[in-house]
């Protein structure tokens, strides 16, 4: 399992004053600690909770809430795969059990050498071009077991 | 220099668009030619992307689908010149799937460089602002009110209603909130939009602020589409150099962390306010206590991207296409398992049956359709039998179902539909909010017992509770996450019963 980065308070204390001029700012805050950590580690929770003024129950309740949010980094290449309906008309149920057997692992997980993640996601909005995916940020279309294999070894 | 148009548009990146442009610079660099390529959106024929098109003096000749690997033998065989090959499509303008289009909120879409300024100028942007201004902020919102448009998010709800319910509100400041969380399965039109006529979005809204008296907007985007967003942020920054942004009007881009339910209007608020996306009750409506409770207008995409061309043209031209209540066009998306997926923009009442078989052309897999799911995943499967349905909110809710936010989503004689059911539960329990029970609970109870009446135990006694709890659901959950969910169940059970082993 990869383990969390280093982080001090200092820091997130900069990335929430860099976003404490916006209207809500804790989605915000969330996604810059998640781009810079690779996941919103649960030690920086009292620290925004803090600067806004909120519980720490709160902030974690928030953090929780969405399926974005990490308490862990992903694996090196993050895939999210499409599991909604239009990606399922063309066999999009079929390719995930494929690919997660491939990889040996389960919706959410991460390979054990910490190569590959592969995240469930409802709609990509490539429903013309199904089945689709994202590999660390890039869409895929029409989707078989070889070019989905291939985007997660050939991305660089 | 020959102009040579490559989408940029997620749906052609998909597919290849990029190897194509990368292949194409190599090629003209290898045999010493010039060309100046411009990234266009989508047309919205996605079968044919990426569809490359090439600016010639007979209109822009097309190309499609081209792969990175055909560009060689394209430009051998004349492709600069728009001369004829396999996978010439002619010119676009005239391809008959779009001519049948009648493109009001995607009139520029596919045609202009999405984050040109001039070009948006060039192809009737800002008029429609620019009128705005001219007749002042209560015309304005009369022009909205007569056009009849109704909420594209899925509602239906009038938007110039909507409109003046803000512009009367009191309030110290209000805000125009635009909902991009485009969650819906099926759909991608508000992503079409971002992404290739990002402009049109910026006016509508702007429009909006004046109309209401509006100072501050907030696009909230979703993480899934990265893309969209990086295009969108972009077009940001150029419109606040120009007569669109300023300091009466500003817009900022959120991202929402890929929860379903925050397209939901009240969900959105709570999270752009920086909280759990939970289900507000209503009232108090967001027109009069919004975001930070302050009178909001919170309107689709393509609500407030429809609102240029009906400044520009006026509100009874607007209202002149449709049918019945459903004033106007809407963009609908063909999507799934058919033939010619995309984007078709038409005034209201073309049947259901049209659109998949006609302009669908059918299956992609070449089986026979067995059934369609329109508005998203809360929305109806409607068998072939109902193929007659005209594409309406009224017509489509007299049988159970809803257009949604537009899309449709296509499938095969090889769908088993008990799975699709038990999908609809498992994605509710999946994205449920948690503030009512019937959603929170139900939706799980609705998986198991979808489970026990396939695998036959006491079949008929939970057909007959998964049509209670279905009543339950609809009845007693705030937001249509958990009020829709029966639509797909319960339709599924109706109309293909044998898939659930009912004789």
């Amino acid at each position: 399992m990869p383990e969390a980065p280093t982080w001090d308070a200092i820091r997130v204390e900069e990335i929430v004053a860099a976003h404490a001029h916006l209207e809500g700012p804790l989605l915000p805050i969330l996604h810059a600690l998640q781009r810079e950590y690779g996941c919103v580690p649960r030690d920086a929770i009292p620290v925004v909770a803090k600067a806004l003024n909120l519980t720490r129950a709160e902030v974690y309740g928030v953090v929780s809430f969405y399926h974005d949010f990490r308490a862990r980094p992903a694996g090196r290449r993050v895939v999210r795969l499409c599991r909604a309906e239009a990606c399922q008309s063309m066999g999009g149920r079929e390719l995930a059990e494929t690919v997660l057997k491939h990889f040996r692992i389960d919706w959410g997980e991460t390979t054990a050498d910490s190569r590959v993640t592969i995240d469930p996601v409802y709609c990509l909005g490539l429903c013309s071009v199904s089945p689709a995916a994202l590999v660390d940020g890039v869409p895929h279309g029409k989707l078989d077991m070889a070019t989905l294999i291939d985007a997660v070894e050939r991305a660089p | 220099m020959t102009r040579v148009f490559v989408p940029l548009d997620s749906a052609a990146l998909a597919v290849g668009a990029e190897a194509v442009v990368r292949s194409l610079r190599a090629e003209v660099e290898k045999r010493g030619l010039k060309i100046e390529i411009i990234r266009n959106g989508s047309r919205g024929m996605h079968w044919l992307e990426p569809l490359v098109e090439v600016d010639t003096a007979r209109g822009r000749v097309g190309f499609g689908p081209v792969k990175a690997g055909d560009i060689a033998s394209l430009l051998g065989g004349g492709m600069l010149d728009g001369r004829e090959h396999a996978s010439c499509i002619g010119v676009v303008d005239q391809h008959p799937w779009l001519k049948r289009q009648t493109r009001t909120t995607f009139v520029r879409a596919g045609v202009i460089d999405p984050l040109s300024f001039d070009d948006y100028a060039k192809h009737e942007g800002f008029k429609g602002l620019r009128r705005a201004r001219e007749i002042g902020s209560a015309a304005a919102l009369d022009a909205i009110i007569t056009s009849g448009l109704r909420g594209r998010g899925g509602a239906g709800f009038p938007t110039g209603i909507k409109w003046k319910g803000a512009a009367d509100a009191k309030g110290d400041r209000k805000y125009i909130v635009c909902n991009a969380d485009e969650g819906d399965s099926g759909t991608f039109a508000d992503r079409m939009v971002m992404e290739g006529d990002p402009f049109a979005l910026i006016e509508g809204m702007a429009i909006a602020a004046f109309a209401v008296g509006a100072t501050k907007g907030y696009v909230y985007s979703r993480s899934e589409y990265p893309h969209a967003n990086t295009i969108f942020a972009k077009a940001l920054e150029i419109a606040r150099s120009s007569e669109l942004l300023g300091h009466e009007f500003d817009i900022e881009l959120r991202v929402g962390a890929g929860s379903y339910v925050c397209g939901e209007e009240t969900a959105l608020l709570e999270s752009l306010e920086g909280k759990r996306g939970q289900v507000r009750a209503k009232p108090p409506l967001p027109v009069h206590e919004g975001l930070f409770g302050k009178p909001t207008v919170i309107n689709n995409v393509l609500s407030l991207a429809a609102a240029p061309w009906i400044l520009t043209y006026g509100g009874e031209a607007y209202a002149a296409l449709g049918h019945g209540k459903s004033r106007g066009t809407m963009p609908i998306q063909l999507a799934g398992n058919v033939k010619h997926a995309g984007l078709f923009e038409v005034p209201f009442g073309i049947t259901l049956g049209e659109l998949v078989d006609d302009v669908g052309g059918g299956t992609a897999s070449g089986r026979p359709v067995r059934a369609v799911q329109c508005g998203g995943p809360l929305g109806a499967y409607f068998p072939r039998t109902l193929f007659d349905t005209p594409f309406d909110y009224e017509a489509f809710a007299a049988r159970d179902g809803l257009i949604g936010h537009g899309g449709i989503v296509v499938f095969d004689d090889t769908v088993d539909m008990a799975a699709q059911a038990r999908f609809a539960m498992e994605f509710c329990a999946i994205e449920s909010c948690g503030k009512c029970t019937p959603c929170r609970i139900g939706s799980t109870r609705g998986v198991e017992v979808i489970d026990r009446i396939v695998k036959g135990e006491k079949r008929n006694e939970n057909l007959a509770l998964l049509e209670d709890l279905c009543r339950t659901l609809k009845l007693g959950s705030l937001c249509a996450l958990g009020g829709f969910t029966p639509y797909p169940v319960m339709s599924a059970v109706k109309f293909f019963p044998e898939d659930f082993g009912v004789r």
